[in-house]
C-alpha cells in the first residue's frame, strides 16, 4: 500500500533525524489507518467502474453469455443517436432542476422559521428529521396513495381548484405523473436541506444584520445583500450534495411509475438495461455515461460558485 | 413596534404550523390507511381516516414470513454495515483528524468523489462480479457496498468531531497520574463517542433506506430487505396494489426511524451539519 521512499540520509543534526523519523512513524501509521477504509471505498466503486468501462466496448448480453463480441465504442453511437436517452436524460435534468429549486426556497424558509423560532425546538426538529429519516420506498407509497385515484384525499381535498377533477387520474398522463414524484421526492428531501441551510444561517453575526437594520436596510434588502451572501458556502453545500442526489432519481419512480408515462430517468433506464435485459454491454456503456454525467455536473456546480470544496466542508 | 413584535410571533406559530403539517401529514396517512380493511382500501375509500378501524392489517403482516424475513434481513445487513463502516471510518477519522500524512488530501477527495457517485452505475459490474464471487443474494453481498457508501459521511462526521476534541487533555490526566489506558478510557473515550455515534446513526440510516442494490443484488427472501421486498409486494390485481398491506408494512418498518429520532434528534442534527458550515 504505502510506498516508502527511501530516506536520504546527508547526515542531519542530531534532534532533527529524531524529527524525521518521528514524522515517518507518524506518515506510516496515518497510512496504515486510512488503508482499510480505502480499500473498502476503491474495491466498490474503482474496480467496477474500470470493469464497467471495459465492458461497455463489448456487445455482451447476460441471456447469450457465449455471443459476446467486441463493438468498440458501438454501443456508445447506439446510445447517444437513441431518443430514449435523451427523453430519460431530460426527465432527470427536469426533476433535478425543479426539485432542488422548489427545495431551496422551501427549506430556506423553513430554515428562517426554525432559526427565529423560540418554543418547541425539540418537536420541531423531531419532525423534521422524519421525513429524512423515512425510507425513499416508504415515501413513494405514502404519496402514491394520497394521489390515488381510488383511494387518495388529493383529489377530494383540492376538487375546489380549476385543474383538479375527483376523477383526476394522476397516473395517467405525463405531467401529472412527474408532478406526483417531484412531491415525493421534495416532500422527503426538504428537511435535509433546511438543516444545512439552518446551520448556515445560524453562523451569521446577529449584529451584521442589526446593523443594516440601522442604516435603514429593507427586510428584502437584508436578505439578499447580508444573508444570502454571508451562507454562500452552506448554500453551495446543500445545492451540490441535493442536486447530484436528485440527479441519481430511482426509488420514487420505480415504484410510483415504473417508469410508465415516460417519467423513466437515466439511472432507471441504466437499471433496466442491465437488471431487465441483462445487455451487460450496452447498460456498462450507460453507467460510464451517467457516470460522467455526474462528474461534470459535480464540476459545473463547484465552479459555479467558485468554492473550494475542501474548505467550504473544512477540511483545509 | 409592538404590533410588529406580534406580527413576528403570528408569523413564526403560521410557520411552525406549516412545518409539522408538511413532515406529519403523510405519516399521519399512512399509519390512518394502514388501519383500513382491505375490502375498504380494494372497494375505494377516498376519507382520510378509516370508516371502521382495524388492526387485521398487522396481524398479517406478522403472519406473512417473506416479510418478517425481509425486516430480519434489513436488521442484519443495516447494523452489520453500520458497525464495520464504523470502526473502519473511526481509524480513518483519527488518523485525518490528528496525523499529519502524505495522501490525506486524496483520502477525503476519494471519500468525496464516492459520496457523490450514481450508485446504479455500479450495478452492472457488480451483479456480475458478485455472480462469480458468489457474493449475489448474500447478506455480505450487500454489506459490503453499504460499507463503501457509508464511509465517506462517517469519515467526514468523525475527522469534524475529532477535530473538536482537546487531545492535550489525555496528556494532562497522564501527568495528573493516570495510565495510559485510563487517560484513553476515561478521557478520549468520552469525548469521542458522540461523534462515533452520530456517525453510526447517519450509516444505519442509509443501509436502512438503500433500495437500487438491494433489488439488482438479491433474487430470493434470503437477502431481500424491506425495501426491495415491498416493491414485490404486488397482490393479485396489479392495477390494485394491496394498499392497506403495503401501508403498514410502510408503518412497521417506519417505527425504528422515528425512535432513533426521538431519542437522538440533537446528535442526528449536529452530524449532519457537521462541517458543512465552516470556511
Amino acid at each position: 500500500m504505502s510506498t516508502t521512499t527511501p530516506t536520504k540520509v546527508t547526515k542531519p543534526s542530531k534532534p532533527l533525524r529524531a524529527d524525521t523519523q518521528r514524522a515517518e512513524a507518524e506518515n506510516r501509521l496515518g497510512r496504515r489507518l486510512v488503508a482499510p477504509a480505502v480499500v473498502i471505498m476503491l474495491l466498490v466503486t474503482a474496480w467496477p467502474m474500470l470493469r464497467a468501462l471495459y465492458l461497455s466496448l463489448f456487445r455482451y448480453r447476460l441471456t447469450t453469455p457465449d455471443d459476446r463480441s467486441f463493438v468498440f465504442l458501438g454501443n456508445y453511437g447506439t446510445i447517444l443517436s437513441d431518443p430514449l436517452f435523451w427523453r430519460d436524460t431530460w426527465n432527470t435534468v427536469l426533476i433535478m432542476v425543479i426539485t432542488v429549486g422548489v427545495e431551496l426556497v422551501v427549506g430556506f424558509a423553513f430554515a428562517m422559521v426554525m432559526h427565529k423560532i423560540i418554543f418547541a425546538r425539540g418537536v420541531m426538529r423531531t419532525s423534521i428529521l422524519i421525513p429524512y429519516g423515512i425510507i425513499t420506498v416508504v415515501s413513494a407509497f405514502a404519496w402514491q396513495f394520497t394521489f390515488s385515484i381510488n383511494n387518495g384525499y388529493i383529489n377530494t381535498w383540492f376538487d375546489w381548484l380549476p385543474f383538479i377533477d375527483p376523477d383526476t387520474n394522476w397516473f395517467g398522463d405525463h405531467w401529472h405523473a412527474m408532478f406526483a414524484i417531484m412531491v415525493s421526492e421534495i416532500w422527503k428531501t426538504t428537511p435535509f436541506m433546511s438543516l444545512l441551510l439552518l446551520a448556515g444561517l445560524s453562523q451569521i453575526p446577529e449584529d451584521m444584520i442589526e446593523a443594516a437594520k440601522v442604516d435603514g436596510a429593507t427586510w428584502w434588502q437584508r436578505l439578499f445583500k447580508v444573508i444570502l451572501p454571508n451562507m454562500r458556502a452552506a448554500i453551495m453545500v446543500a445545492v451540490l450534495f441535493r442536486a447530484l442526489d436528485a440527479f441519481r432519481i430511482f426509488d420514487n419512480i420505480f415504484v410510483m411509475t415504473r417508469g410508465a408515462q415516460n417519467t423513466e430517468s437515466s439511472s432507471f433506464l441504466t437499471y433496466r438495461q442491465v437488471i431487465e435485459q441483462m445487455q451487460l454491454g450496452m447498460g456498462s456503456a450507460l453507467s460510464v455515461l451517467l457516470f460522467l454525467t455526474v462528474l461534470l455536473l459535480a464540476y459545473l456546480i463547484v465552479r459555479a460558485f467558485k468554492v473550494d470544496l475542501s474548505a467550504a466542508r473544512g477540511e483545509g | 413596534m409592538a404590533t410588529s413584535k406580534r406580527g413576528n410571533v403570528l408569523g413564526t406559530w403560521f410557520g411552525f404550523a406549516l412545518i409539522m403539517i408538511w413532515c406529519l401529514l403523510p405519516v399521519v396517512w399512512i399509519i390512518s390507511l394502514s388501519f383500513k380493511s382491505p375490502a375498504e382500501t380494494t372497494a375505494g375509500s377516498p376519507q382520510f381516516f378509516p370508516k371502521a378501524w382495524t388492526t387485521q392489517n398487522y396481524k398479517d403482516i406478522v403472519d406473512n414470513p417473506d416479510f418478517t424475513r425481509a425486516l430480519l434481513n434489513s436488521f442484519g445487513i443495516a447494523l452489520s454495515a453500520t458497525l464495520f463502516s464504523v470502526v473502519l471510518a473511526t481509524l480513518a477519522a483519527y488518523a485525518i483528524a490528528r496525523l499529519d500524512f502524505r495522501g490525506k488530501r486524496a483520502v477525503l477527495s476519494l471519500a468525496l468523489a464516492i459520496a457523490m457517485f450514481p450508485v446504479v452505475s455500479l450495478v452492472g459490474p457488480l451483479f456480475d462480479m458478485w455472480r462469480t464471487l458468489h457474493l449475489f443474494n448474500t447478506w455480505p453481498g450487500l454489506i459490503i457496498p453499504y460499507m463503501s457508501f457509508t464511509l465517506p459521511l462517517a469519515i467526514w462526521t468523525l475527522s469534524a468531531f475529532f477535530r473538536e476534541i482537546p487531545w492535550e487533555m489525555e496528556q494532562a490526566a497522564q501527568v495528573d497520574g493516570a495510565t495510559s489506558w485510563q487517560a484513553f478510557r476515561k478521557v478520549i473515550v468520552p469525548l469521542a463517542a458522540p461523534g462515533v455515534f452520530t456517525a453510526a446513526i447517519l450509516t444505519f440510516f442509509f443501509a436502512w433506506n438503500e433500495f437500487v442494490l438491494a433489488i439488482s443484488l438479491t433474487s430470493t427472501t434470503a437477502s431481500r430487505t424491506v425495501p426491495a421486498q415491498m416493491s414485490y409486494f404486488v397482490g393479485a390485481d396489479p392495477f390494485n396494489p394491496p394498499y392497506s398491506q403495503l401501508a403498514t408494512a410502510s408503518v412497521v418498518v417506519t417505527v425504528p426511524v422515528v425512535i432513533i429520532v426521538l431519542l437522538f434528534q440533537r446528535k442526528i442534527v449536529a452530524g449532519l451539519t457537521a462541517g458543512a458550515v465552516k470556511g
